[in-house]
Formats: structure tokens, sequence, C-alpha cells
């Protein structure tokens, strides 16, 4: 194995278009373990961090641009991004241990392409869009457009994220994110739940972004669970609807760690209490 | 495939090596550097046994690559304490008899040390949840618990 430092998104485009089998690395929590245990051994392995702001989180717009090399640790520990899109930073904080939240990174738990995957309903949920690198430039894709199947996305062979973009909100907004794990921390989600809501002066949701994780071969965002949370101040026929509607969009594998009707359940309950928080975040009082 | 030369700083030493591309820092701190305080107990960033900070940031030595370390600051648990003035953590991990085989101790020292510089004053849950990724099958943790947290305290300057 070849381990090359890129020094630009051009130069490691053209690392990964010169062809062979190509890995990226930021924090290397998943692609140095899969080496490890699989023996799944790249060609070349480029190391994406010494890229000029791939590891900063700059305000643009109102929102944040999140480097593809920013780890979990960091953003935890910026204020102001925390403040704003709370749901999409705990989401990426219940991401292992102390150690793994010391490298590893959103852009990293996105390529990774798990259907567990914490901070990618999150980022569903905030509308997120991925700046994406080939051989033509820059573009920048939704979040949602990048999922395909489990362990795949729909990045070409010679593309790379740079940064992940969580754009501005109004005053009354906020996120929330919870997963089941069977344990207190340190496991992959049974099933979870991102929520986003925009509320009007007097508490009403006048936006909603609700999506679900590890119920899907991808991450999903649920248009009719949304729906059903618009107009109410979440009262308790709202969020009957909402679970309702997550239950029918989920299409669950049936694991050791978890059965489909379990899933299915879980994941309508996570919605709504994700929800309440939130509302409450948002400004709103239940 | 040729080894890599890096320049890096390990407990404030400016340190040279050769390294195999996909070699760890583990493999480099242990069997390069004769540094062999950090274990591989997993070798899949499980255990938390081969802890050491980089730049000040804890991480698992196992899941990085000696090639990336170019440049950077590492600490491990040989810079932490010597043998006749041990570091707080160390010394009350000690009093409490909180490690029987030892294998997880040098991970809970720069754990726990990256810990109090950044939280001086850390309840017990959020000692248990800092150090949920440095398993130990021999204490039960609580031990391990009560030292941080009187090391914290005497570090503080509360009590001895």
């Amino acid at each position: 194995m070849r381990y090359v430092v890129a020094k630009s998104s051009r130069d490691a485009v053209a690392l990964l278009k010169a062809g062979g089998d190509v890995r990226l690395l930021a924090g290397g929590t998943d692609v140095l373990v899969q080496m490890k245990l699989h023996e799944d051994r790249p060609d070349t392995l480029i190391d994406i961090k010494r890229i000029d702001g791939y590891g900063a989180i700059s305000l643009e717009a109102g929102g944040y641009r999140i480097g593809a090399a920013v780890s979990g640790a960091e953003m935890g520990e910026h204020g102001p991004l925390k403040a704003l899109w709370p749901g999409v930073v705990e989401a990426m904080a219940l991401i292992g241990s102390t150690q793994v939240q010391g490298r590893a990174t959103m852009v990293g738990n996105l390529c990774n392409g798990s259907p567990a995957a914490d901070s990618v309903p999150a980022m569903l949920a905030a509308g997120a869009t991925a700046r994406v690198e080939g051989a033509g430039g820059a573009r920048d894709v939704l979040v949602l457009d990048l999922l395909d199947r489990p362990g795949k996305t729909r990045l070409g062979k010679a593309e790379l994220i740079s940064s992940v973009f969580l754009p501005a909100r109004p005053a009354r907004a906020g996120d929330a994110y919870l997963r089941f794990i069977p344990r207190t921390e340190m496991d992959i989600a049974v099933a979870s739940a991102g929520v986003s809501l925009e509320l009007d002066a007097g508490g009403a949701v006048v936006g909603a972004k609700v999506a679900l994780g590890a119920v899907a071969p991808t991450a999903v965002l649920v248009p009719d669970a949304a729906a059903a949370l618009v107009g109410s101040r979440l009262g308790a026929e709202a969020l009957q609807a909402c679970a309702a509607a997550c239950a029918a969009a989920c299409d669950p594998i049936d694991d050791k760690r978890g059965t489909v009707e379990f899933r299915t359940h879980v994941a309508g309950v996570l919605a709504a209490r994700a929800a309440k928080i939130a509302y409450t975040r948002a400004g709103g009082s239940l | 495939m040729s080894k890599i030369h890096v320049s890096t700083q390990v407990n404030g030493d400016a340190v040279e090596f050769l390294c195999a591309q996909d070699e760890t820092l583990l493999d480099v701190l242990r069997d390069r550097l004769n540094l062999t305080g950090a274990k591989e107990g997993c070798g899949t960033g499980d255990c938390g046994a081969c802890s050491v900070t980089i730049n000040g940031r804890l991480v698992a030595s196992c899941l990085v690559l000696g090639a990336e370390v170019a440049g950077r600051a590492i600490e491990t648990v040989e810079g932490i304490g010597t043998a006749d003035a041990l570091h707080p953590v160390q010394r009350h991990l000690l009093e409490h008899a909180a490690l029987q085989c030892g294998i997880c101790t040098p991970g809970i020292i720069v754990a726990a040390k990256a810990l109090l510089v950044e939280n001086p004053a850390p309840s017990e849950e959020e000692v248990r949840y800092w150090l949920a990724g440095n398993l130990c099958r021999c204490t039960g943790y609580d031990k391990i618990i009560r030292a941080v947290l009187s090391a914290a305290a005497e570090m503080r300057g509360e009590s001895a």
C-alpha cells in the first residue's frame, strides 16, 4: 500500500482518477479498521487532512461549512455551530468513544455508507449539502441525493467530498437527533430519527423535516411525517400521525440487534420524541 | 514499497523514524521508538489500551498511521510523570488499587490526564463517559473512576 498526502482537492481528484484500488483517509476510524479486519488493503491511501480548508468550520451565509477533516470533537467544541444545529452536533457526538471522536469525521460517516450512520439522518433533517470535488471542479449536492445503498454512495470514482454545508435558519428553529441502542453508549443505532422544525411567532410549526436511520438500506427522509407536524403545535394527534408516517416509511432488516417489528415501532417513537426536543429548542412550549 | 521518513515530536523530544506506509502509530511507538507503554488490546479502536494524544487530542494510536503524524506533537504515557514523581492520576490509581493486570492502565492514564486538562472538575458521570472507550476486564471500573475523581480534586487543591 502507498500512503500519499493530497495537497489540494485537484491533487486528490487526480490521484483518485489514476485508478487502482484507491481509498481516502480522513479520521481513519472506518477505513483503517476495514483494512485491519478484512485485510482490505487498497493500493493507495490518500490522506486529505492536510488540504487547505478541509480542517475548518467556517461561517458562510449565516450557516456553517464543515470541512471533510473536521473531527466530531471539534464540532462539539464549536459553540456557535452547536447553537445553530444542536441535533447535527449531538448525532455526530454519539459516534464511538472519546478516542474515536478525536478522529472521526462527519463526511467519513456519510461516505462509509452505513444505513445506521448517526450523523446522516441529522444532516437530512438539516437539508445539508455536500461539496463534491471532481474533474470538472466543485458542485454542491444535497446529502440526500448522495445516498445509494449499504456501503455505497453515489459519488463517482474520481470524486470526493470536501465539506458539508449546514444552512442558516430563522430565529425560531431547532433540531434534534435520537437513536435507540441497547446500552448507554458506544453502539450502533438499531433505529434513529432526526427532526428539524421551524415555528411561527405563535408556536405553530411552519417547516419540518423528519429523517430516519437504520430502518432502510439508507437513511430516509419522510415527507409525510414532516407534513403531519406542519400547522400543529405538536399535539398528541400530530405526533401520532408523525409516528405512523415514520412506521409506514420503514423497510428494515431483521437481525440480532432488532426485529423488523421493533425497529418499525421504535422509529416512530423516536421521531415523535425528537420532534418534541426540536420544538422546545425552537422556543416552543409543549 | 519504500519506507516513509517522518519527523515528529514525541513527549517533547524531536523524533525521526522510518516506517512502512501502512504501519500504525502504535507499532511505530512500540517497535521503532521502544515506547512500549501503549498496548495493543484490540487493534481496531475499541479498547483504548493504545491511547495517546496528538496535538493534545486523545486518539487510539492503533487507528493512526505513523506516516500521518509528521509535524505533530505526540504524548504517550512515558511522558506523564516519572518513577520518583508520579502524575496525580498515576498516584491515585495506585492508592485506589485501581489496576490488576495493568494492560489498560497506560491508556487510562493518558485518557484521564486529557480529560482533566479539558475539564478540571468532572462529575462522576463525565468521567465514566470520557473513559467509556477504555476497557478494563479486571477492576469493574469503580476504583478507576474514584481514582480519577480524587486525582482531579487534588489537582484542584481541594484535598490530598
